[in-house]
């Protein structure tokens, strides 16, 4: 664990001494501000009219109608920024050769993976903490609820896990920063996109095409609902971008 | 301290290191010495545990390398090729970095890293970036952080690498300071490196092992011929027919105005030389031995000249 930390705790430094960190957390948040206040003024708008008629009045909800598509819109963001945040960690080593230093080391090569993914965690929770912020407002001044909106960022949280964990994977496969963003973004679409394509797919295969996309879980923990199926799905898929991480490191090294 | 039995380290169809076999006693520096692409580094990556070899065995501090790997680490300070910084850190914090993933105890991280900037002259540049330090300053930091955990072995690819001839002088110095207290195994492809700075040497060719001994036995051993190279006033074209039918004498060349006379181990014929020489007024000005010395031992094994 204090192995961990250490190397957590270097590529921390190296996220706020250099300006990624900033530069992904200020355009998350630029973008995230720019769709919550025109959320927030399409449904100030609809509160006006439908208060015109008590009964659709009774159906306006602002989980739904702001909180839900602003979690949509941010988990797309994501999938845009996080890739920034973790196509250096191991791309940089190789390129510099710090990696004989990591690897000659007494520590285990998993320790330095997790250290890593440890950071790129923690300058993820900093941006949704950040971005959580502005719904101060709604909460003050209207009566939105509490647990799904909790839940809607446990989803961006455990779907940004497994995006890192991902991004991981690619870095450590090459020592070009671009081309391991590059192989993120592309995995990353590619799995958001697989519930379009179990449109067309019937039998078993709608079933685990559906299964595999990003979308059809995340939505759900937008609506605000738990259900443990989806931590499990974020949740290997982190597992598995991380072991195969691990593969990739040893393979190299006894090739 | 380090012991390494028939090594072998292929890439693909590669042969990078042929069943290396060499020791380093304790306390001593050694060179490992070799022409680029030698396998100089391929064997240091496998000593340090960031390679795995093919086949053979190799030890250090007392523990396998294959088996014991962490134990290795602990007591191995590495000096990769590519001296491996971070550039975005403190020469500092880079060091207490280092510090903590070499399992040095908290309590003592600090106590470690000064000891480590003051043995190798960082004081001046300690709280300035890495990125904004001399070639010279992160040469050294390359080795402080190889002696931050105090090992009894330290392994240095190519230690002045790159630097100018007075900061070569003052890591050489440096290294030379930590002799005895640690292991010193250094690789190089300069020879003077070697006669500078190390107690014995690995020549290595093509992954092959060449020789491998302290430098004063490598040199005796090697010794087949002796011989003088004198210097006369008259024409050495001349001097040398005349000096020719010396009985023993097998060789003569003549270089620079000097003639070069050598003659098979175990005879003496300065007096002969120098009564021909009085003979024959050839007006001696300067006789003086020579002696195989090591860079033509290196010359010629690298040449292909001597297998041992």
């Amino acid at each position: 664990m204090k192995n961990i930390w250490a190397i957590a705790k270097k590529e921390l430094r190296t996220y706020f001494t250099s300006p990624i960190a900033y530069a992904v957390i200020t355009v998350f948040l630029v973008l995230t501000g720019f769709f919550f206040y025109s959320l927030v003024w399409w449904f100030n708008s609809q509160s006006m009219q439908m208060a015109q008629n008590p009964y659709y009045y009774q159906q306006i909800n602002i989980n739904q109608m702001v909180f839900s598509p602003l979690y949509h819109n941010m988990s797309i963001i994501l999938l845009l920024m996080l890739p920034l945040l973790t196509m250096r960690l191991f791309s940089e080593e190789k390129k510099a050769g710090t990696e004989e230093l990591l690897y000659t080391s007494p520590i285990g090569v998993n320790q330095i993976i997790l250290g890593k993914y440890l950071a790129s965690l923690i300058v993820l929770a900093v941006m949704l903490v950040l971005s959580a912020l502005p719904s101060i407002f709604p909460f003050v001044f209207g009566n939105p609820e509490i647990l799904p909106w909790l839940n809607g960022y446990l989803g961006l949280f455990l779907m940004g896990a497994a995006f890192l964990a991902a991004g991981i994977f690619f870095s450590s496969l090459t020592e070009n920063q671009i081309v391991s963003a590059i192989l993120t973004f592309g995995a990353l679409l590619l799995f958001w996109i697989l519930s379009w394509a179990s449109n067309a797919a019937s039998g078993i295969w709608k079933g685990v095409l559906n299964y595999l996309s990003f979308f059809e879980h995340f939505d759900d923990m937008t609506r605000g609902i738990l259900d443990t199926a989806h931590i499990v799905y974020y949740l290997s898929f982190a597992f598995f971008g991380l072991f195969l991480t691990h593969a990739v490191i040893q393979s190299r090294r006894w090739r | 301290m380090i012991e390494v039995v028939d090594l072998t380290k292929k890439y693909g169809n590669l042969l990078a290191v042929n069943n290396l076999s060499f020791k380093v006693e304790k306390g001593k520096i050694w060179g490992l010495l070799g022409p680029n692409a030698a396998g100089k580094t391929t064997t240091m990556r496998i000593l340090t545990g960031f390679l795995p070899a093919t086949d053979g065995k190799a030890s250090v501090a007392g523990f396998d390398v294959f088996d014991r790997p962490d134990d290795v680490k602990k007591s191995i300070g590495y000096l990769p090729e590519v001296v491996p910084l971070y550039h975005e850190m403190t020469v500092t914090s880079y060091l207490r970095f280092v510090a903590e993933i070499k399992q040095v105890a908290a309590a003592k991280r600090k106590a470690a890293v000064a000891k480590a900037v003051h043995d190798s002259g960082l004081e001046p540049v300690k709280s300035r970036l890495v990125k904004n330090i001399s070639r010279g300053y992160k040469q050294r930091l390359g080795i402080a952080q190889a002696l931050i955990h105090d090992p009894e072995v330290l392994i240095l690819d190519e230690p002045t690498i790159g630097l100018d001839p007075a900061q070569i002088i003052e890591i050489r110095e440096l290294i030379k300071s930590l002799r005895g207290e640690h292991t010193i195994m250094l690789s190089t492809h300069i020879l003077a490196e070697v006669t500078q700075t190390c107690d014995g040497v690995v020549i290595i060719n093509e992954g092959k092992l060449m020789a491998s001994g302290s430098l004063e036995e490598l040199t005796a051993s090697f010794r087949r011929q002796d011989g003088v190279i004198i210097k006369l006033k008259k024409p050495a074209e001349e001097a040398a027919t005349v000096l020719r039918d010396i009985p023993g004498i097998e060789k003569i060349a003549v270089a620079n105005g000097e003639l070069r006379i050598e003659w098979s181990r175990g005879r003496d014929l300065r007096d002969e030389i120098t009564r021909r020489v009085v003979e024959k007024d050839l007006g001696l000005a300067e006789m003086r031995p020579f002696a195989m010395n090591i860079e033509d031992l290196y010359l010629k094994i690298v040449s292909g000249g001597v297998e041992q």
